[in-house]
């Protein structure tokens, strides 16, 4: 159980908050240390709005062990509406009901939990948009 | 009781997870009579779901509605009876998923069904006595209901919270509060156990009826308003029964009651039962509109509000999910799919 690795990357996690390059304005998930269009080491965090659509999934059989409970879940490449791709698991949706092109939304979930007494590791997932229905 | 300066709801938001069982598969694993369950069905949460990311989906959706900038949050005051963590704070993790941290005040509350309606009364008295610009209360909870256990029809997954701020940004105004609480052992949990008790001679009038009653009646006596002056009212909501039963004793006609009535179509959600039928409420109320509103946690005690709703309204609701969107977002499940979810299976 690695709580400082947690804990040191929680709030991106939690927020989906990734980085812009001062430089050139390039904006990237997971944070970036140094510009991968300009090589600029300079950065301020960027907070996504956290919508996007699906690039591309696939169903997840084999997962690692801490990841079992929630099978079968799906895996996507989710382009966010400011442009970066991440990678990033589909909740509340199997794969067989996603489509390339479904808009969907990020969600905080719990992503793994180290057995009972262990910590719980919330984070990022995507879903579809839940409509906005009103009486 | 009333703050000496006037506050209100400027934000809510709610949230159900997805998955349903139906309370007649319940019945059928245990053996029991079909025709005799107290609700359709009730919700379940994912198995990647907890009060944690539950309460972050209301934060969010509240925070859209209030359109306020998180940072200006003085409190995230998060009440369950199911918390991920028996030692660690739910609250603060919420607080730090909607960027509200690191100058906010973080606690859980504990009171059964009553925790969610007791931290909107202490954003009341936080706002109300100057501390704070804007407080954020949440009740949330992934009940527990022992297999085969009369709970188990009703115990479900949801909740709603409130961000608290001045009157004159609010969308609903208040008009007062009172809590009413004595020791009455109708239902408890101890330590290290994964299931409630009930205690079935507690069950009922010595305890949903006498707080709810006397506490309801407590408020409009204080505030000099009766019945027929509210066009909704919402009690907690343990079933489909006795809300209904308890706004007949108090003379509050069915109409007011049933359109903040949750409990029939997604069970009953504890510490988020009676805020989520106020968010129900919320979500078809007009300006002018009065509401009452009186929670119930077992222990036990009760807590009533009055409300009475503004212009503004209007445009805050249709920011964010409405209470039917969530409802009308269903897919069933199977006893084994929800044993599985709720880790009623041990391994």
């Amino acid at each position: 159980m690695d709580v400082p690795r947690h804990w040191r990357e929680q709030i991106k996690r939690y927020r989906l908050v990734g980085s812009k390059c001062k430089k050139c304005g390039k904006l990237s998930y997971p944070h970036r240390l140094v510009c991968p269009k300009c090589r600029s080491r300079e950065y301020e965090e960027h907070q996504f709005i956290g919508r996007g659509k699906i690039i591309s999934f696939t169903n997840i059989n084999s997962p690692p062990k801490e990841h079992r409970y929630n099978l079968p879940y799906a895996v996507a490449l989710v382009e966010l509406m400011e442009g970066p791709v991440i990678t990033a698991q589909i909740t509340d949706a199997r794969a067989e009901e996603l489509e390339i092109g479904m808009e969907v939304e990020m969600v905080t979930r719990k992503i793994m939990e180290y057995n009972e007494d262990g910590i719980i590791c919330y984070g990022y997932k995507f879903r579809p948009i839940v409509e906005y229905a009103h009486p | 009781m009333k703050p000496s300066k006037a506050v209100g709801i400027v934000g809510y938001g709610a949230y159900i997870p997805k998955y349903r069982i139906q309370t007649t598969e319940i019945a059928r694993v245990w053996g029991n009579d079909p025709n005799l369950v107290p609700i359709r069905e009730k919700s379940v949460p994912g198995s990647d779901e907890d009060s944690v990311t539950i309460a972050i989906e209301i934060a969010r959706n509240a925070l859209m509605r209030a359109s306020i900038d998180p940072r200006d949050l003085r409190a995230v005051w998060v009440g369950s009876e199911s918390k991920p963590y028996a030692v660690k704070p739910t609250s603060t993790i919420v607080a730090e998923a909607i960027a509200a941290t690191p100058f906010v005040n973080a606690a859980d509350w504990e009171f059964a069904c009553k925790a969610g309606s007791e931290t909107v009364q202490a954003c009341i008295a936080y706002v109300g006595s100057g501390m704070a610009k804007y407080a954020l209360g949440i009740g949330v909870d992934t009940a527990q209901g022992a297999p085969s256990d009369a709970l188990e029809y009703t115990a479900a997954a949801g909740g709603a919270g409130y961000i608290i701020g001045s009157a004159k940004e609010s969308l609903a105004v208040l008009e007062g509060s009172i809590s009413y609480v004595t020791d009455t052992p109708d239902f408890w949990r101890r330590q290290h156990e994964h299931y409630p008790k009930h205690g079935n001679r507690f069950t009922g009038e010595p305890s949903y009826f006498r707080h709810v009653i006397s506490s309801s009646k407590a408020l409009m006596e204080e505030l000099g308003t009766k019945p027929d002056d509210y066009t909704y009212a919402i009690f907690h909501q343990p079933n489909r029964k006795f809300p209904l039963e308890v706004s007949k004793i108090l003379g509050f006609g069915k109409e007011k009651v049933l359109d903040g009535l949750v409990s029939p179509y997604i069970g009953n959600t504890y510490a988020g039962s009676a805020l989520l039928g106020l968010a129900a409420v919320l979500d078809k109320a007009k300006e002018g509109d009065k509401i009452f509103c009186t929670s119930y946690g077992s222990g036990a005690g009760s807590d009533s509000f009055s409300f009475e709703v503004t212009d503004k309204l209007a445009e805050r609701k249709v920011k964010a999910p409405s209470v039917k969107s969530y409802i009308e977002r269903r897919e069933e499940i199977d006893y084994a799919r929800y044993a599985r979810y709720r880790k009623k299976i041990r391994m």
